[in-house]
């Protein structure tokens, strides 16, 4: 079979299984998903491009989602004016220390002789540095965190759209990605991946304890939307007008006050499915534009350059390749990428909660889906993330299910069967592993792999 | 006569909070750092499931411990997981070797790259947390039992007279004294047998080692035993100290790679001594020395913050930092890797 086939066989069977969600569950639960879906198959497509072009494996995904997710924080909230009040100069004043300090660290490392004497300058210069600029940062930040800690106690954002985060998520991510790839590339590939699991632990870690910027485990919640509400809609004109027309059979059918509550009922169920497609058509076209761009990267001569290099290092660099460069350059556009399904997945979310961020679900979890997809197929990589997000989400129902229907003979108070229910969504994590061995042993390529061609 | 007191007391301080913690946890990441370098410098790559091997072992050892517990069994002053051990080792062995035959066998044999192999571990690592999650569940479990300290904070005071206590608990004390076993026994092996000696020449020149007629099968039979028992031991020993939480296994990683790596990969003295470099760094770094400066500055000059490096979430920064800068200045490690 074809890839082209198999990607219209992989995705006729998609939509069988969200035709099956809608109907056996409900339709909003099936377009919950398949929200996560797209925004997923963007997360898939930026690792793609890391490991499938250039075979970076970058465990520190979580990272970059995150920074993703603090973007739309920043961007949307509205600021917080006596938090700017009472800390801004000295805020101001701890940044240009920590500038200086950097740039005077740069200049003793570029333009002092190796030695002992450029070991000690630069010690003395980071060490000093850092303590002058904790001396002007701690007292602004515990005179931001002390404004309304309840309900501020940071310096909020800028007070502009929420879809404006969509760009800056990508630009946060890169620019971070810049600085690590600056650092770490250059190690070699097993040592590069276990750096960037340190990464994404450090990122996370600041943005749990740097409350006056990310309000930290205190959570930002009623993050403003793109899309209508649903109260909104309900309540105006031309949405129920749009629902009774939908509805119009049943409704007619019905009476007076009956029909009321029909109605209202009807625009409750409407208003959720509008706001949710609402999300996946903006998502969609996001999706679409990098899906797009990215495939048409492979296809250039920047694309075969990079599949050259990830094939054979050697011979790529005897061919005049700067390869940290381009390693540098496909790190960063991986992570932007990144960025921007992270910060549309808090927009979905409406809240950015630091703690909820876990390795296993935001980094290996998309590993996986671009492994199994098809590492270096961008379709395969969107087939990838959309199968293996239904199967995550819809592995906890049908395991349940599953146990209950297998220990049915059992007493309801077995201590074994309510344990066996009660643990059995962690063997979600049991079958993903064996999806990707299963995979990684039997179809190296993915579910579409690779489509590599030669000139005739 | 005031002075030396507090300076006493300082000292005590540090003792109680950074020494002695530092020894346990160093061993701790000492164990699982050198189960990475054996798999390391063996099978060579990177084994993203060691903190779930090490999550598997000690969970079977906790579920015996609670049958033995059950039974009526104890160890008199000391903790009953100790019995235990020997059955959860061999169910980890047993695990690992399964593995191998199922999975890392073939790779071996088409000789697939590292990076290959960490993601194809990464698979493993799901496998395993899953199995531990669904038999034990994904909550926090205690199953130290027997005596808990050998000095008592509160007896310490009053046997010195001192205003700081210094307390050493039953697993830090026991952590110490079978990691220097384990570790002895360890070395014993490399160095003294023909196994160890074979395993070394492997590691060190495949090739060669194999047209010396070392037999790969059983080396790597032997690695995988010994990492077995590395791991539930220093998994254990973690949970008997901490608690035992599967999450938190797995955050271990980290730390345990950067021992690996900062000793040398490959080399078991420098995952020891990377272990207590890493232990004793995040320990340093994140102290809230404020009350060790109250003793040893007059009154005058007394600090007024905590007088903290970075708060205690920032542990992970202090192993990726040291991580970088020896990848960075001598990737190598400290001592030379890629020898066993």
């Amino acid at each position: 079979m074809s890839n082209y086939q198999k990607s219209w066989l992989a995705f006729s069977i998609i939509g069988l299984l969200f035709l099956i969600i809608g109907l056996a569950q409900s339709w909003s639960v099936a377009l919950g998903i398949f929200n996560m879906c797209l925004i997923s198959s963007v997360v898939a497509l930026g690792i793609n491009i890391q490991w499938g072009y250039a075979g970076i494996a970058n465990v520190g995904i979580m990272g970059f989602v995150a920074l993703g997710g603090i973007s739309a924080v920043l961007v949307s909230q509205q600021p917080v004016s006596a938090a700017w009040d009472a800390g801004w100069g000295r805020l101001l004043i701890a940044v240009l220390v920590f500038a200086i300090t950097v740039s005077l660290a740069i200049f003793c490392y570029r333009k002092m002789a190796a030695g002992r004497h450029r070991t000690i300058a630069l010690s003395a210069t980071i060490i000093l540095g850092l303590f002058a600029t904790r001396y002007f940062l701690d007292p602004a930040v515990a005179s931001i965190e002390a404004i309304e800690p309840a309900k501020t106690g940071y310096l909020g954002g800028m007070g502009l759209p929420i879809l404006f985060s969509w760009v800056l998520g990508g630009f946060v991510a890169a620019g971070i990605a810049w600085l690590i790839g600056k650092i770490a590339l250059g190690l070699r590939a097993d040592y590069l991946t276990i750096a960037t699991l340190g990464i994404a632990e450090i990122i996370l870690a600041l943005m749990k304890n740097e409350d006056w910027l990310t309000r930290g485990v205190k959570n930002v919640t009623g993050l403003p939307r793109p899309v209508p509400y649903e109260v909104d809609l309900q309540s105006s004109e031309w949405f129920v007008d749009l629902v009774s027309w939908w509805h119009g059979g049943v409704l007619s059918a019905l009476i007076d006050i009956d029909r009321q509550q029909a109605l209202k009922q009807f625009a409750i169920e409407a208003s959720s499915i509008f706001v949710k497609l609402c999300y996946s058509g903006l998502f969609a076209t996001v999706l679409i534009v990098i899906l797009v761009l990215s495939t048409r990267a492979l296809n250039s001569p920047w694309g075969r350059m990079m599949r050259a290099i990830r094939d054979n290092e050697i011979s790529a660099g005897a061919m005049g390749k700067d390869i940290t460069r381009r390693h540098l350059q496909v790190f960063i556009i991986g992570s932007a990428i990144v960025g921007i399904a992270g910060a549309m997945m808090t927009t979905l979310d409406g809240q950015f909660t630091p703690t909820s961020y876990r390795p296993i679900r935001f980094t290996f979890l998309f590993l996986i889906m671009v492994i199994v997809g098809g590492s270096g197929n961008n379709i395969g990589s969107v087939v990838g993330a959309f199968i293996i997000w239904i199967f995550w989400i819809e592995a906890e129902p049908i395991g349940v299910w599953l146990m209950e229907f297998g220990t049915g003979w059992m007493d309801d108070n077995n201590s074994l069967k309510i344990h066996l229910i009660g643990n059995a969504q962690h063997m979600r994590l049991f079958f993903m592993g064996l999806v990707l061995l299963l995979v990684l042993r039997f179809s190296p390529g993915g579910i579409l792999p690779e489509v590599i061609r030669k000139r005739s | 006569m005031e002075t030396i007191t507090d300076f006493i007391n300082a000292f005590v301080l540090l003792l109680n909070f950074i020494l002695v913690p530092g020894l346990a946890y160093g061993s701790q990441i000492a164990l699982g750092a050198l189960g990475i370098t054996m798999v390391y410098g063996i099978l060579r790559f990177a084994n993203f499931a060691h903190g779930d091997t090490m999550a598997f072992g000690t969970m079977v050892t906790i579920l015996v411990t609670w049958w033995l517990q059950s039974q009526g069994i104890s160890f008199g002053l000391l903790p009953t997981a100790l019995l235990a051990l020997p059955a959860g080792i061999v169910a980890t062995v047993m695990i690992l070797l399964i593995t191998d035959k199922l999975v890392y066998q073939h790779y071996r044999r088409v000789k697939t790259p590292a990076v290959t192999l960490l993601i194809v571990s990464m698979g493993v690592m799901f496998m395993m947390n899953g199995i531990v999650r669904f038999i034990i569940g994904p909550n926090d479990q205690r199953f130290l039992d027997g005596e808990k300290f050998i000095i008592h904070a509160r007896n310490f005071k009053a046997m010195t007279g001192l205003n700081e206590g210094l307390s050493i608990k039953v697993s830090q004390g026991l952590t110490v004294f079978i990691a220097i076993l384990l570790v002895g026994a360890l070395f014993w092996f490399l160095q003294k047998t023909r196994t160890g000696k074979a395993m070394r020449a492997f590691s060190d020149n495949e090739d060669l080692a194999l047209l010396s007629g070392v037999n790969p099968d059983r080396v790597v039979l032997i690695t995988w035993i010994i990492v077995a028992i590395l791991a539930t031991v220093a998994g254990t020993l973690y949970g008997l100290d901490k608690s035992f939480k599967p999450f938190t296994y797995l955050q271990l990683l980290l730390p345990m790679f950067a021992a690996a790596i900062l000793g040398g990969v490959g080399n078991p003295i420098g995952a020891i001594l990377g272990g207590f470099v890493i232990a004793f760094s995040e320990l340093i770094v994140t102290y809230a020395y404020k009350k060790v400066f109250v003793y040893l500055l007059p009154v005058s000059l007394e600090p007024s913050n905590l007088m903290q490096l970075l708060s205690t979430d920032y542990k992970f920064a202090v192993s990726f930092f040291i991580l970088v800068l020896v990848l960075l200045i001598k990737p190598t490690g400290i001592l030379k890797g890629n020898v066993i």
